[in-house]
C-alpha cells in the first residue's frame, strides 16, 4: 500500500513541558514524524509550548506554533490551518488527551480533521482500565482482578475481597498521578482518598497486587496491512510494584524461554488488533509469576511511549519515524530499514549485545518527599548503556548517571546482612546498591530472590561482578587476564584503582600499556546478519573493532547524559544545533551521549553516534578510536551543560584538544577566587563573598558581609545544595548538613540580594565582536532560582542604559575570562547597581529559548566560533543577523515569557502529603513553557495556559502574604477587585487590604482550626474547590527549612486541586496582566514562521470571547 | 564455571581462544551463525543442525536452563556450539538441568568467550565454512589440517543419519480427521503435534521409506519435512516424492522439504552464501501480500524464478513465498488445470520452534488441500479414475501440450 494521497497537511501535537513521566522523548519522536511528513511533501502543522525542543525550530515544521498545548488554543490552531489530519500519537500523552478532547468536542469534525495513527475508540478502548481488561479477557487471556470504587467505603468492601496489598488507581489521570501501593487500612485511606480527589469523574480502581512477579515490556509496531512486528522486548529487573519508568530495565528479555516469550507476543499483538490501533507504535506490559509463569497482562498504551525512545535507540528500529510512516498508509515492507538499507522494516531486530536503561532520581532536591519506588513515576532522567554483556552494559548505564553513590562500590564494610537485605527489600533509588552490599555481606542469590524478588539470573549476575571486584582486589598485579576480565564486566579504571588503591590514571596508563582496549561495536537491527551502514556505536572489551577510516576533521561533541533537574532537554538541543551547523561547515560530526530520550543520540543527527557513558576515562577511549580513524579537530565541550565541562581540565590534560574556551578560561569563570579577580579588573560590583570549609570561617564571612547569606558547595548546577541563610544557627544547621566540604570542595558564603532584579544574559564572544543573544528580565526576585523563575524576552522594565550597561559588563567578562563562544552570566539590579552573580563559561538553559525568542540560531553560530569563524564571517554568511543583536531588539518586537514547570504533584512524604512549593536559590523546575504574543500581558497569560492550566478569568481569589510584601501587594490586588474577583484574606492581610478601600473577607488561619459553627479554614476552603486563585508570599524565615505551617498547607492544597498559587509579588503582578489580557479576549495564535515575517498578513488575533482555562499537559507514566 | 581453555579454527586459518564450554574434546563441523534471541534448546535439538557447528549471535545463552519439554528431538543434534556468556544458572520454572551440564552429558564440545560477533561478520563476508573447536588442548595447527580434511556441507547426504530408524505414529488430538505420512528426513518433535492438533494422525516415517511405505499408510496427504545436508543428493527422496505428486495426492513440505519439492519439479537447489539462521525473518507471502515474522533454518535454497508460473509435468508451479531481506524463495505451489492448489511447501518453518506463530496457518492450508481433494476423489468416477491410472505411463503431459520432462522445466512468462 503506498502513502495516501488524500492527506496534503498534517497537525502534530508536541507534548509540552519536560515533567517526570514525559520527558524530552517526545521531541525526539515528534521531531523524527516531522521529518518524515516533511519529505513525503506534506505541510507540517505543529504545536508544541516548550521552545527547547528541537521539533520547534521553525525549519520542522512549515508552521510552529510555540502555543499552549489545550484544546482552546489547538483548536485556534486548527481553525487558521485547516489541517487534512491530525497525528497525536507521537506527543506522548498531553497530546492524545488533547485530541480526544478536540474529537468529543467536535472540532475535528466540524473542521473535517481526520485522526491518523490510532483512532478515538482505540484510543479509549486502551487507556480506559475497564474496557481493556475486557479486551484481555476476550482474547483468553489474564488481568489483574479489580473493582472500581467511588467511595471509601467501596474501597473497603473490595479490600475484603482483593486483600492487602491492593494497587490503587485513579481513573483518567496518567503517569500513576495519585497512584500507590497500599498495604493495610491507613494506606487505604490515604492512598484512595487522594486518588478520589485526583479523578475527576472521583473513581478509583483497586486492584489485585502482584507486586513482585517478574515485569516485561514488548513494543510493538503495526501497519495498515496489518502487518505487525516486535521491535523490542524489554525486561524490568525492579519487580512488578515499581514503575517502569523507575525500573532498571534490560533489552532484551533475558529470563524468557521461547514458548512463554511467544505467548507474549500473540498475546501483544492480538491486543493492538483488539483495541484496534490501525497504525503505529504502542507499547504492552506484562507481569509474570516466577513461580509458575502465570501471565498478567498490565496495560498497554496505544502510542509511542518512553520505552519505544528507549527501544529505537536499543535496537536501531527508528519506532517514531517508522509509526509516522505506517500512518500515512505505508506497509513495513515498503519502508526501507535505515541501518541496513538492503532490507526492509518489515522484520523484528535482533541483538547481539545488551542494553541496560538506569533511571535518575532528585529526591534530594525534595528531602520531604518519601524515597519508596512505587506504582506512579519519580524519576526525572534515565541514562542507557550497550555492551556486549549484561554485567558491562550494567555499570557503564551506572556510571552514566554521574552520581559517585550509583557505581558499585567495594570499599570500607558492607555492613550487616539481614540489615541489607531489609533494606533492600523496599524499593528505593540505590537499592541495587544495597543488594551489592548485602551480596558482599554473603546474601545467597536466594535469599536476595526472596527479599526483592530481583530474578534469580540477574542476582547472580550481580554475584558475578563482585567476584570479579574480588579478584582484582586480591591480584597483586593487574594482569592483562585479570584487567581484561574486570573491563568485560564493565569495571571503570575509577573502580579498579579503587579495588587496587591506586589512581585512575596509573590504572589507565598500566592498562594500555598493556594493550588492554575497548572495540567498538555497532548497533545494526540483525546481529551482523546483514552489513550496517550507520555508524552507531558502543564500546566492549571484544576481538575485533567496527571504526571505520574517515578522511574529514572530525569534531566530538559531548553531550549532557542523563536529564535531571538543572540540566536537561536544553543542552541537548545546543548539541544538536551545533551538529547540524558543523557538518554543514563540512566537518564529521561524532556525538558522544547516553541519554535514550534525546534528539542527539539519534543515528542520523550526527555522522557518528558513540552511545558511551560520559565519563574522563569513556571519552579519552572514544577520542582514541576517532583518532585512529582520522584527523579530529577537537572535542567541543561547552554545549553539553556541566558534565563535559566538568571533564574538559582532564581532557586537556591528557593531551586532547579541546575547541572554543580553553579549559584554562572555564576555570577562571568557574572558581569564585579566579572569578573575583576577573569583576575586580573589570571594575565590575558582585555580592561580597568569601569561601569556608568549616562552621567558624563562614560564621567570620557571614559577620563581615552580613546576613542574610546565601549559602551553597562550589562547582554545581542548578543551584544544588543552595540556601538562603538569615542566622548564625541557620548557618551551623547548613555547613552541618552540607556533606563532603573540603578545601577542594569549600562552602561558598555570598552576600544575600534582597529585592533585586535578577537579570540573565546569554551571548557569543570571538574575542573580538560580542553578540549578545539576549537580555532576560525575571520576573520573581533574584533569591528565586534562574531556572525556576519565569523571565521576560525583551526585558520588561529594564532602560536601554541598563542594557548598555549589561552589553559593556557581559563583554568585560567574555574578554576577561576569554571565552570563545557562549558565555551565561546573571546579574542582579538593586537600586541601580548592577551586581554579577555568577558567569557559566558554555551555553545555558536559556539558549534554546533566546534562540526561538529572537528567531537567531545561537547553538550554530557558537559551534561555528568555537571552530574559529569570527562573529562578522556568521553576520555575512546569514547565521547571525546582518546587524544588531538580542540587546537591541526593536520596540514593537513580540514579547517571550519563559516560564518554569514544577513537579511536586509528583512527590509525596511519607505520610502521604505534598511537599511544599516556596521557590528558592536551589532549582527544582523539571521543565519549561514559552509563551509569545504581541505584549506581556498576553504572553503571560499563554505561558501560565501551557504550564499548568490557566489563570482564572474570575471568582475568588485568596491572599495571605508576608509583611514585607504587603505593601507591594495592595496595587495588584485591588485591581483584581476592581476586575470582579471576590478577595478572601488571612487576618492581617484583610486589615491592609480594607485600609486601602479594597473589600475582603476574612477568613480563619488553618493553624486556627474550624470555627465554632464550622466556620471553614482557608485550606478547608481551597479544598472545597471554592478558591480560583491563591497568592501567598512565604512568612518568616527559610532558612530552617521547617515548613511554615500555615503556608504550607495552603501551597499544597493548591497543589492537589492544581489551583494557581502564586509566591512572590512580582509573580502577583505578572498575573493580574495576564488575567486582564485573558479578559480582554483575545489570545491568538501564530506560528514562529508568520512572526518572523514582519510583513506577514496572518497577524495573530482569532476574535474570541473569553479564554476558558483548560486542564492543560498531564503527566505520563505510561510505559 | 569451566576454566580450561579451548581454540576455534576456521578453515581459511581464521582463530578464535576462548574457553571451553560443554564437554571437553575435539569437534569439526559446518559453521553457521543463529540471531534467535529465544529458543536456544530448540535449536541445538534441530536435526537440520546435524554436522553444524552453531555460532550464537545472541551473546547470553543457557538463562533459562533445560527442560524436558522444549526438546524438538531425542537429543542435541549440533556439532558444536560458539556462545560469548553462558549462564551460571538455570533460572525458570520449567529449568530441569543446566544448559552446560546437558551439554557435556551428551557430549557435546563448545567454546565460550569468544568475539561472537567478529565470527559472524567473518562468517557473513566469507560464507559458511568448515570450523574445528578443540577444548582438549590439542594445537591449533593440527586442528586446521583436520578441518581441511573435513567434508563439506555440499554434497554431504545427511537425511537417513538423523532419521527414524522404524516408523511411528503421532495420534490425532481428537477425532482423525486425515491421515499424513510424515518423511523423517530430520522432523522436529512439534511439527507432527502442528498436525496432529488439526485432527491429523501423522505416520512417520523413515527417510528411507518407498513410495510403496508410503502408498501403504493411505496417506490423505504426505508430508516431507525438514533435515540436515545437501538436497541434491537426496535422489531415493525425490523420486518417492515424484511418486506423491504423480498420484496428486496432496503434499505438503517444510524446509528440506521444500527443496525436495523443487528438485521433484525440475528445478535447481544452491547452496546460500551464509544461509538464513534465526527468527525474524520477513517473508512475504505473495498471495495475500502479507507479511510474515518466520524461523529459518536453511543453507540451501530452491533456484525457481520468482516472476510468472512455470509448467511442470506436474501441473503449473509459481513461488509462494519470498524472503524480504534478500529474495530467497521462501515456498512453492503446484496447482492443477483448475488452478486448485494441489501441493505446497516452505522453506522456513511454520511449526515454529523456536520462533513467532505468524505462519501457523500452513497447517491450515494443509488440511484445506487433504479436505478438497478428498471431496473430489468422492465425486470421481472409476472411467476418470481408468484414463488418470493410464495417463501415468505414458510420458506427461502439460495442459498446454508442449511436452516436459520433469528434470528440465521451463517458464512461461505469465504472471500468477
Ligand atoms: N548574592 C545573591 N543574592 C541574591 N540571589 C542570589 C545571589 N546569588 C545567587 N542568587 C540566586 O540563586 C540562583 C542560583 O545561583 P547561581 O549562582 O545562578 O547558581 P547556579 O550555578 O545553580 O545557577 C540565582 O539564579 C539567583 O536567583
Ligand atoms: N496489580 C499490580 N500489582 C503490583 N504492581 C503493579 C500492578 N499494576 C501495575 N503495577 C506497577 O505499577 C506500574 C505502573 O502501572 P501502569 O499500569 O503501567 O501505569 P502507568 O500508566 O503509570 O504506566 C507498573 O509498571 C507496575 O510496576
Ligand atoms: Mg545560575
Ligand atoms: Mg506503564
Amino acid at each position: 500500500m503506498p502513502r495516501r494521497t488524500d492527506i496534503s497537511s498534517v497537525l502534530v501535537i508536541g507534548s509540552g513541558p519536560i515533567v517526570i513521566g514525559q520527558a524530552c522523548e517526545f521531541d525526539y519522536s515528534g521531531t523524527q514524524a516531522c521529518r518524515v511528513l516533511k519529505a513525503e511533501g506534506i505541510r507540517v502543522i505543529l504545536v508544541n509550548s516548550n521552545p527547547a525542543t528541537i521539533m520547534t525550530d521553525p525549519e520542522i515544521a512549515d508552521a510552529t506554533y510555540v502555543e499552549p498545548i489545550t484544546p482552546h488554543f489547538v483548536a485556534k490552531v486548527i481553525d487558521k490551518e485547516r489541517p487534512d489530519a491530525l497525528l497525536a500519537t507521537l506527543g506522548g500523552q498531553t497530546a492524545l488527551n488533547v485530541a480526544v478532547a478536540l474529537a468529543h468536542d467536535g472540532t475535528l469534525e466540524k473542521f473535517g480533521v481526520e485522526l491518523i495513527g490510532a483512532s478515538i475508540e482505540a484510543i479509549e478502548a486502551g487507556e480506559n482500565r475497564e474496557s481493556f481488561k475486557a479486551i484481555v479477557k476476550s482474547l483468553g487471556g489474564e488481568v489483574a482482578r479489580s473493582v472500581v470504587c467511588h467511595t471509601l467505603a467501596d474501597c473497603a468492601a473490595a479490600v475484603d475481597e482483593l486483600g492487602f496489598p491492593v494497587v490503587c488507581r485513579p481513573s483518567y489521570t496518567m503517569g500513576g498521578v495519585g497512584s500507590g501501593m497500599a498495604y493495610d487500612a491507613d494506606d487505604m485511606r490515604r492512598i484512595a482518598g487522594a486518588g478520589l480527589d485526583a479523578s475527576p469523574t472521583t473513581e478509583v480502581l483497586l486492584e489485585e497486587s502482584i507486586f513482585g512477579w517478574k515485569e516485561y515490556e514488548l513494543e510493538v509496531m503495526r501497519d495498515g496491512h496489518d502487518n505487525t512486528v516486535i521491535v523490542c522486548s524489554i525486561e524490568n529487573l525492579d519487580p512488578m510494584g515499581v514503575h517502569t519508568g523507575d525500573s532498571i530495565t534490560v533489552a532484551p528479555a533475558m529470563t524468557l524461554t521461547d514458548r512463554e516469550y511467544q505467548a507474549m507476543r500473540d498475546m501483544a499483538i492480538g491486543v493492538i488488533r483488539a483495541v484496534g490501533v490501525e497504525t503505529g507504535g504502542c507499547n504492552i506490559q506484562f507481569a509474570v509469576d516466577p513461580s509458575d509463569g502465570r501471565m498478567i497482562v498490565i496495560e498497554m498504551n496505544p502510542r509511542v511511549s518512553r520505552s519505544s525512545a528507549l527501544a529505537s535507540k536499543a535496537t536501531g528500529f527508528p519506532i517514531a519515524k517508522i509509526a509516522a510512516k505506517v500512518a500515512l498508509g505505508y506497509s513495513l515492507d515498503e519502508i526501507p530499514n535505515d541501518i541496513t538499507q538492503e532490507t526492509p522494516a518489515s522484520f523484528e531486530p535482533a541483538l547481539d549485545y545488551v542494553v541496560v536503561k538506569v533511571p535518575r532520581f532528585a529526591f534530594e532536591k525534595f528531602p520531604a518527599a518519601d524515597p519508596r519506588l512505587t506504582t506512579h513515576m519519580k524519576s526525572v532522567g534515565e541514562a542507557m548503556a550497550i555492551g556486549r554483556n549484561f554485567t558491562e552494559a550494567l555499570q557503564k548505564a551506572l556510571r552514566s548517571l554521574e552520581k559517585p553513590d550509583a557505581v558499585f562500590s567495594w570499599s570500607g564494610l558492607p555492613g550487616d546482612k539481614t540489615a541489607l537485605l531489609a533494606r533492600a527489600a523496599i524499593p528505593h533509588d540505590g537499592r541495587l546498591g544495597v543488594v551489592m552490599q548485602a551480596i558482599r555481606a554473603g546474601a545467597g542469590i536466594d535469599e536476595v530472590f526472596a527479599a526483592t524478588g530481583i530474578d534469580p539470573w540477574f542476582v547472580d549476575q550481580l554475584l558475578l561482578i563482585h567476584q570479579v571486584a574480588t579478584e582484582v582486589a586480591t591480584s597483586d598485579t593487574l594482569t592483562p587476564t585479570v584487567l581484561r576480565k574486570a573491563k568485560r564486566h564493565g569495571f571503570s579504571d575509577a573502580q579498579i584503582a579503587e579495588l587496587t588503591g591506586g589512581s585512575d590514571e596509573v590504572v589507565r596508563g598500566v592498562r594500555h600499556a598493556l594493550g588492554v582496549r575497548p572495540v567498538y561495536k555497532t548497533v545494526d537491527t540483525c546481529a551482523a546478519e546483514f552489513a550496517a551502514r550507520t555508524p552507531y556505536h558502543y564500546s566492549t572489551y571484544d576481538e575485533e573493532t567496527e571504526v571505520e577510516p574517515r578522511t574529514r576533521p572530525a569534531v566530538i561533541i559531548l553531550g549532557s547524559g542523563p536529564n535531571r533537574i538543572g540540566q536537561g532537554i536544553e543542552f541537548d538541543y545546543s548539541c544538536v544545533h551545533a551538529s547540524m551547523a558543523l557538518s554543514a561547515a563540512g566537518y564529521e560530526t561524532v556525538m558522544v551521549n547516553c541519554n535514550p530520550e534525546t534528539v542527539s543520540t539519534d543515528y542520523d543527527t550526527s555522522d557518528r553516534l558513540y552511545f558511551e557513558p560520559l565519563t574522563l576515562e569513556d571519552v579519552l577511549e572514544v577520542v582514541a578510536a576517532e583518532t585512529v580513524a582520522g584527523p579530529v579537530a577537537g572535542v567541543l565541550v561547552q554545549l553539553g551543560g556541566q558534565t563535559p565541562l566538568g571533564l574538559a581540565a582532564g581532557l586537556a590534560a591528557a593531551g586532547v584538544p579541546i575547541v572554543g574556551t580553553s579549559p584554562e578560561a572555564i576555570h577562571l569563570a568557574e572558581d569564585r577566587g579566579a572569578f573575583g579577580h576577573v569583576l575586580a579588573t573589570a571594575g565590575l560590583p558582585a555580592p561580597k563573598f568569601g569561601t569556608a570549609t568549616s562552621f567558624a570561617e563562614a560564621k567570620l564571612i557571614a559577620e563581615e558581609i552580613g546576613f542574610p547569606v546565601l549559602v551553597r558547595p562550589s562547582f554545581v548546577l542548578g543551584g544544588r545544595g543552595m540556601e538562603i541563610v538569615y542566622d548564625d544557627d541557620a548557618l551551623r544547621g547548613y555547613i552541618e548538613r552540607a556533606t563532603q566540604i573540603s578545601p577542594s570542595h569549600p562552602v561558598l558564603v555570598d552576600k544575600f540580594l534582597d529585592d533585586a532584579i535578577e537579570v540573565d544574559v546569554d551571548a557569543l564572544y570571538d574575542g573580538r565582536d560580542l553578540f549578545l543573544g539576549g537580555v532576560m528580565e525575571h520576573i520573581e526576585e533574584a533569591g528565586i532560582h534562574s531556572g525556576d523563575s519565569s523571565c521576560a524576552l525583551p526585558p520588561i522594565t529594564l532602560g536601554v542604559e541598563d542594557i548598555a550597561r549589561i552589553r559593556e559588563s557581559t563583554r568585560a567578562i567574555a574578554e576577561g575570562v576569554g571565552v570563545r563562544g557562549l558565555i551565561n552570566i546573571q546579574f542582579a539590579v538593586v537600586s541601580d547597581v548592577l551586581y554579577v552573580l555568577e558567569a557559566n563559561p558554555r551555553a545555558s538553559r536559556t539558549v534554546p529559548f533566546v534562540s526561538k525568542a529572537t528567531a537567531t540560531p545561537l547553538a550554530k553560530a557558537a559551534a561555528r566560533v568555537m571552530l574559529g569563524t569570527s562573529i562578522a564571517a556568521l553576520r555575512d554568511e546569514g547565521i547571525l543577523p546582518a546587524s544588531g543583536d538580542g540587546g537591541d531588539l526593536p520596540p514593537d518586537a513580540p514579547i517571550a515569557v519563559k516560564e518554569a514547570v514544577m513537579p511536586f504533584n509528583r512527590f509525596r512524604t511519607e505520610d502521604g502529603r505534598n511537599v511544599d512549593t516556596v521557590l528558592g536559590p536551589e532549582m527544582r523546575s523539571t521543565g519549561e513553557v514559552m509563551g509569545y504574543d504581541a505584549d506581556f500581558g498576553a504572553a503571560f497569560a499563554k505561558s501560565q495556559s501551557a504550564a499548568f492550566g490557566g489563570l482564572p478569568v474570575k471568582g475568588r481569589a485568596f491572599v495571605s502574604v508576608a509583611n514585607r510584601d504587603k505593601r507591594h501587594m495592595i496595587f495588584p490586588i485591588k485591581r483584581l477587585a476592581d476586575l470582579g474577583f471576590e478577595i478572601l484574606a488571612t487576618e492581617g492581610t484583610a486589615r491592609v487590604l480594607r485600609r486601602n478601600g479594597v473589600p475582603a473577607t476574612v477568613v480563619r488561619k488553618h493553624s486556627a482550626g474550624p470555627g465554632a459553627h464550622g466556620e471553614p479554614t482557608t485550606v478547608g476552603r481551597i479544598l472545597a474547590g471554592d478558591v480560583d486563585l491563591v497568592i501567598n508570599t512565604p512568612h518568616g524565615s527559610t532558612s530552617d527549612g521547617s515548613p511554615r505551617l500555615d503556608g504550607y498547607e495552603i501551597r499544597t492544597a493548591c497543589v492537589a486541586l492544581n489551583i494557581p498559587c502564586i509566591t512572590t509579588v512580582q509573580g502577583l503582578g505578572a498575573t493580574v496582566q495576564g488575567i486582564e489580557a485573558l479578559r480582554a479576549g483575545v489570545l491568538g495564535v501564530r506560528s514562529l514562521q508568520s512572526w518572523a515575517r514582519a510583513d506577514d498578513e496572518a497577524a495573530a488575533d482569532v476574535p474570541n470571547a473569553t479564554t476558558v482555562p483548560d486542564a492543560s499537559t498531564v503527566p505520563d507514566g505510561a510505559a | 564455571m569451566s576454566v580450561a581453555e579451548a581454540v576455534l579454527v576456521l578453515e581459511d586459518g581464521r582463530t578464535f581462544r576462548g574457553e571451553a564450554f560443554g564437554a571437553i574434546g575435539e569437534t569439526i563441523g559446518e559453521a553457521v551463525f543463529s540471531t534467535g534471541m529465544t529458543g536456544y534448546q530448540e535449536t541445538l535439538t534441530d536435526p537440520s543442525y546435524h554436522r553444524q557447528v552453531v555460532v550464537m549471535t545472541s551473546p547470553h545463552v543457557g538463562n533459562t536452563g533445560v527442560n524436558d519439554d522444549d526438546m524438538e528431538s531425542s537429543r542435541i543434534w549440533v556439532a558444536g556450539y560458539v556462545v560469548r556468556d553462558p549462564s551460571r544458572v538455570s533460572s525458570s520454572w520449567r529449568a530441569q538441568r543446566s544448559l552446560d551440564d546437558e551439554l557435556s552429558a551428551q557430549g557435546v564440545v563448545g567454546i565460550s568467550g569468544v568475539d561472537t560477533r567478529a565470527l559472524t561478520r567473518h562468517l557473513r563476508e566469507r560464507g559458511a565454512m568448515r570450523v574445528g573447536i578443540a577444548s582438549d588442548a590439542s594445537p591449533a595447527e593440527a586442528l586446521l589440517a583436520r578441518v581441511r580434511e573435513a567434508p563439506e556441507m555440499t554434497g554431504a547426504a545427511l537425511a537417513a543419519e538423523v532419521s527414524t530408524s522404524q516408523p511411528y505414529v503421532v495420534p490425532a488430538v481428537g477425532e482423525r480427521l486425515f491421515t499424513v505420512a510424515a518423511l523423517d528426513l530430520g522432523i522436529k518433535t512439534m511439527t507432527p503435534q502442528r498436525m496432529a492438533e488439526r485432527g491429523i494422525e501423522v505416520q512417520v516415517l523413515p527417510a528411507t521409506a518407498t513410495l510403496d511405505d508410503v502408498l501403504a499408510v493411505g496417506p490423505d496427504g504426505v508430508f516431507f519435512s525438514n533435515g540436515p545436508g545437501d538436497p541434491a543428493t537426496a535422489e531415493q527422496e525425490i523420486e518417492v516424492l515424484r511418486g506423491v505428486l504423480s498420484r496428486e495426492i496432496p503434499y505438503f513440505g517444510i524446509c528440506f522439504g521444500n527443496q525436495l519439492f523443487g528438485r521433484a519439479l525440475g528445478f535447481d537447489t544452491y547452496k546460500l552464501r551464509y544461509g538464513h539462521r534465526g527468527i525474524n525473518q520477513p517473508v512475504l507471502d505473495r498471495s495475500t501480500g502479507k507479511v510474515e515474522v518466520t524461523a529459518h533454518n536453511h543453507g540451501f535454497a530452491v533456484d525457481a524464478p520468482l516472476a510468472g508460473r512455470t509448467q511442470t509435468a506436474y501441473g503449473p508451479v509459481s513461488v509462494s513465498h519470498v524472503c524480504l531481506n534478500d529474495d530467497v524463495v521462501e515456498g512453492l505451489e503446484l496447482r492443477d488445470d483448475q488452478g486448485r492448489l494441489r501441493a505446497f511447501s516452505v522453506q522456513y518453518h511454520p511449526e515454529a520452534a523456536a520462533g513467532p506463530h505468524d505462519a501457523g496457518y500452513l497447517f491450515d492450508r494443509f488440511v484445506e488441500v487433504m479436505d478438497g481433494s478428498r471431496r473430489r476423489s468422492r465425486a470421481m468416477d472409476g472411467s476418470q479414475r481408468r484414463s488418470r491410472a493410464n495417463r501415468l505411463n505414458k510420458p506427461p503431459v502439460t495442459v498446454e501440450g508442449s511436452v516436459v520432462s520433469a528434470s528440465s522445466a521451463s517458464t512461461d512468462g505469465e504472471v500468477s
